[in-house]
């Protein structure tokens, strides 16, 4: 029924194109009568972000670290219409603004996690709320990841506790390719839609080595089950990159039939190739879960021959061994200050990897992965900082902040709006209590596009999420 | 008096300790804290001698024939302690081989001793201990049942690494174990004091006794049951829910044993019930997320509240590999609300008290093993670490597998197989 009443809305749809494109088609001799262009929209879910309401603030005596390698003690930063209006030391107070005296206290861009399953793993962590791995099968780059976001998760306003300003959602992996990822500003939401990042280009999980092997591979030992070896995944890769291929052929053909004036048939929709060719087309950013130094140096190559981008690495615990080939290839290393030795192909991390990464002069992030994680991350910062001038690497603190803000930005696509203290930019910065390179600090408040969205001594700005109303710790200290 | 109680069982646990050949060392000129957080020393000299702490004085001389160490500008303390581990049980957690803290086909739960699966090779050990963690309870993550088997502590250096076998009978008294051992925590409990009802002394032996041409059945989990009832161990219940800690409590009052409260995201609801029942509490203070239905009321200021109250707190790590980074966790305890003197006690002479140690491990004071740490600033600082670790006496180098990698790719070889 439903098939057989689309058909029909569609070939009146087609009729009344025609109509409007006649003269357009007649002046092509031969050309046909044509359906309408069949074009697929890029943001069916788009953006409902609106920012809290915010008004002129003029945070004073501050030191600031601008998160692009710059320091400034004793500076100001003022934040008017929800951007960074000025930074310096030479700039005043215009009237009306709320003047805040950071005497003592540190202001540094917000941080940005690219690694977080907030929302698609969230607290409490009951089987119901399990939605960050769609393991069905090997490639699921059909799944969006802001489909499994719950806004209510708590775990966001622990982070913005933390001073995270924006975070990517990424999903599991278990599979090769695990789906798109989304990248919010960490404000509480009704809805996913009003936590996306507006204008943030969309990711692609994908990971290398034992997780997939191990997810599909031990099940069943029947063949219909794949990957179960490293090989495996590479040709699990490669093959959905050559159908990909195939299938941006088929829609460019489709698109060149229909220019000629052809009444071309577009091809069928597939979701799992259409995220694919996105990659392709280099409008989705590849994030790809890789540990071991030669898996990723294989993935390097496969990146060659099918001609994407590998934006990010995430949680590359042995970049420390290729930095150089990142460094060439321009790949950031998402990682963490020093988790582990759980699994083989984490073995080998070591508590330089940070500093190593960035001594080679390639791009270096510290991601969480975990919801205790991103707490704090400006203490893993510090401790990879300290390893690594404990290994000769001589890294300042506001270099290393660009491992929170400014790296992550780039990885992300969304560097021109954040990341960074610059005017123009988005005011989503942090005024911490201290040196944020201290375990004693925290942050005092946390900005985001110039509203306060969490301030530890103003309990009317520390959010309860629905979930916490009615339970035990609610409205409580974090 | 308790000095010279101190001391005595200090000697006896030397003889068992490796430090026959350690050498007479002399930690000089750092700010040392003996006793904990507390017995602040200025410009301290620490004497080792025979892998022990022989005094610790403001200025004191050097003998000769010590070897001096500078600790200048240095902060001193005794190595710290990680109050729940499976270090040496566990290499490659997942998909790496066997994991022997994963018991988890084990039936006979409370009698599972760590003696017989403890890799004193573990890579784990180096990497901890130069991050000056130099003792740690270690122990099983699963049985089949909710006993969870007796765990040790351990020294993380020298020839017998385990200085007490049996530290506590481990008891799983969470939802999951609920899940696992009856489907409801009616069952679980019912299980457990059922189970302590017919192990407690001078309970029903006698029916064996009628049967007197049958030799009794070896049973080791009798054993550890023994202990519990003799008040040698304590029984260490994880547990998060308030309700069910306030259960935990009334179990300690009915059968009259030892009990420590390990994890107990709701502890601190209980606070006052807690001090006023003698039980102490091991946690992770980073916790503040509702894991689940159990740990609603779960928050950083946990490790503040309950010490605030009176209860006695030790930490545990994020993990096993991540066992370095206890002090990291005091650190946020500290930001949260903890007194540091409190957060290095939780690291040190608390967990000595606790795991039943105290007499050889925990302080700075003369006789005690010398667990000795020179830090390079506070050693609850992030940016922090050792410059010397000496454990029972011994200096550790520090070097690591991961120190080792380190030095292989510094600077980045075409080959790296090849440097040394």
């Amino acid at each position: 029924m439903r098939t057989a009443r689309s058909r029909t809305s569609l070939v009146r749809r087609g009729l009344a194109v025609a109509a409007m494109g006649l003269s357009l088609a007649a002046c092509q001799p031969g050309a046909e009568e044509q359906g309408a262009f069949v074009e697929i929209n890029k943001d069916p879910f788009p953006s409902s972000y609106t920012p809290l309401e915010s008004g002129i603030t003029f945070i004073t005596n501050a030191t600031i670290l601008d998160g692009k390698g710059g320091r400034i003690d004793g500076g100001s930063v003022l934040v008017e219409g929800g951007k960074i209006k000025a930074v310096g030391k030479d700039i005043a107070a215009p009237e009306g603004a709320t003047v805040i005296n950071a005497e003592g206290r540190w202001v540094t861009p917000g941080i940005i996690d690219v690694h977080s399953h907030l929302g698609v793993y969230p607290s409490p962590g009951v089987q119901s709320h399990s939605d960050g791995n769609e393991v069905g099968e090997p490639v699921t780059a059909d799944a969006w990841v802001e489909h499994s976001n719950w806004p209510q998760d708590g775990g966001f306003i622990r982070a913005a506790a933390g001073g995270v300003t924006a975070l990517q959602l990424l999903p599991g992996s278990a599979n090769l390719v695990g789906g798109r990822s989304v990248t919010l500003k960490n404000v509480p939401g009704r809805v996913a839609q009003d936590m996306k990042f507006p204008g943030a280009p969309y990711g692609m999980k994908m990971a290398c080595g034992e997780n997939p092997k191990r997810v599909y591979g031990s099940g069943k030992n029947s063949p219909e089950f794949r990957p179960h070896t490293r090989m495996g995944n590479v040709a699990g890769y490669r093959q959905a990159w050559s159908d990909a291929q195939a299938y941006q052929r088929a829609w460019a053909k489709y698109e060149r039939d229909y220019k000629a004036g052809i009444d071309a048939t577009p091809p069928a929709r597939d979701l799992n190739l259409e995220t694919l060719a996105g990659v392709l087309d280099g409008e989705i950013l590849v994030h790809m879960h890789c540990y071991r130094a030669d898996d990723m140096g294989t993935m390097l190559d496969v990146m060659k021959e099918f001609g994407y981008k590998i934006t990010s690495f995430q949680h590359a615990v042995e970049s420390y061994k290729i930095a150089d080939k990142l460094a060439e290839d321009g790949v950031c290393s998402a990682m963490w200050a020093d988790w582990h030795g759980f699994k083989m192909e984490a073995y080998d991390g070591i508590r330089e990897n940070i500093p190593f990464v960035h001594k080679a002069g390639a791009c270096a992030i510290v991601h969480s992965d975990d919801a205790y994680g991103i707490q704090r991350l400006n203490q893993e910062a510090a401790k990879a900082l300290a390893d690594g001038r404990k290994a000769g690497v001589d890294i300042s603190k506001e270099e290393a902040w660009q491992w929170l803000s400014l790296n992550p930005a780039k990885s992300l696509g969304i560097a021109d709006k954040v990341g960074t203290i610059e005017p123009g930019k988005d005011a989503d910065i942090v005024l911490w209590s201290g040196d944020p390179f201290s375990v004693y600090t925290k942050a005092d408040v946390t900005f985001v596009d110039g509203a306060v969205i969490f301030d530890r001594n103003d309990p009317s700005r520390q959010p309860v999420m629905d979930f916490e109303l009615g339970q035990p710790g609610e409205g409580d200290v974090k | 008096m308790s000095i010279m109680k101190t001391l005595m069982g200090a000697s006896l646990l030397a003889m068992a300790a490796a430090g026959a050949n350690a050498e007479d060392v002399a930690i000089t000129g750092g700010t040392a804290f003996t006793m904990g957080g507390k017995g602040k020393v200025e410009n301290a000299t620490i004497l080792i001698h025979d892998g022990k702490v022989q005094s610790v004085t403001s200025g004191g001389d050097v003998p000769a024939g010590y070897r001096t160490v500078d600790a200048s500008g240095k902060w001193v303390t005794a190595g710290f302690m990680a109050s729940g581990t499976e270090l040496g049980l566990t290499e490659v957690s997942l998909s790496g081989g066997i994991n022997d803290a994963r018991a988890s086909d084990a039936k006979n739960g409370a009698g599972l001793e760590v003696t017989y699966a403890f890799n004193p090779a573990t890579t784990f050990i180096p990497e901890t201990r130069i991050e000056g963690v130099t003792r740690a309870v270690t122990g099983f993550s699963s049985t089949k049942d909710m006993w969870r088997g007796q765990s040790a502590v351990i020294a993380l250096a020298g020839d017998n690494m385990i200085v007490k076998e049996h530290a506590v009978l481990s008891l799983d008294m969470d939802e999951g174990s609920a899940e696992k051992n009856g489907g409801s925590r009616a069952a679980l409990w019912d299980t457990v004091i059922t189970k302590l009802e017919e192990s407690r002394p001078n309970g029903d032996d006698k029916k064996d006794d009628d049967k007197k041409d049958k030799k009794p059945k070896y049973d080791s989990a009798k054993a550890a049951f023994d202990r519990l009832f003799a008040g040698e161990i304590p029984l260490l219940v994880e547990v998060e829910r308030k309700a069910d800690i306030l259960n935990v409590i009334k179990l300690k009052e009915r059968f009259g044993i030892k009990v420590v409260v390990t994890s107990g995201a709701e502890a601190w609801m209980v606070a006052d019930e807690l001090a006023a029942a003698g039980i102490p509490v091991v946690l992770n203070p980073l916790r503040n997320l509702a894991e689940d239905f159990d740990s609603l009321g779960t928050t950083g200021a946990a490790a503040a509240r309950l010490h605030a109250a009176g209860v006695k707190v030790a930490f545990l790590p994020p993990d096993t590999n991540n066992t370095r980074l206890v002090p990291q966790n005091a650190g946020n305890a500290v930001a949260m609300g903890m007194p540091w003197e409190a957060a290095v006690d939780a690291l040190t002479v608390n967990p000595a008290e606790i795991f039943g140690i105290a007499d050889s491990y925990g302080t700075l004071e003369a006789g005690k093993d010398a667990d000795v740490v020179v830090w390079d600033g506070d050693p609850l600082e992030v940016m922090t670490s050792p410059d010397a670790v000496f454990i029972r006496g011994e200096e550790v180098p520090l070097v690591s597998r991961q120190t080792k990698l380190r030095d292989r790719y510094i600077d980045l070889p075409r080959s790296p197989a090849y440097v040394k």
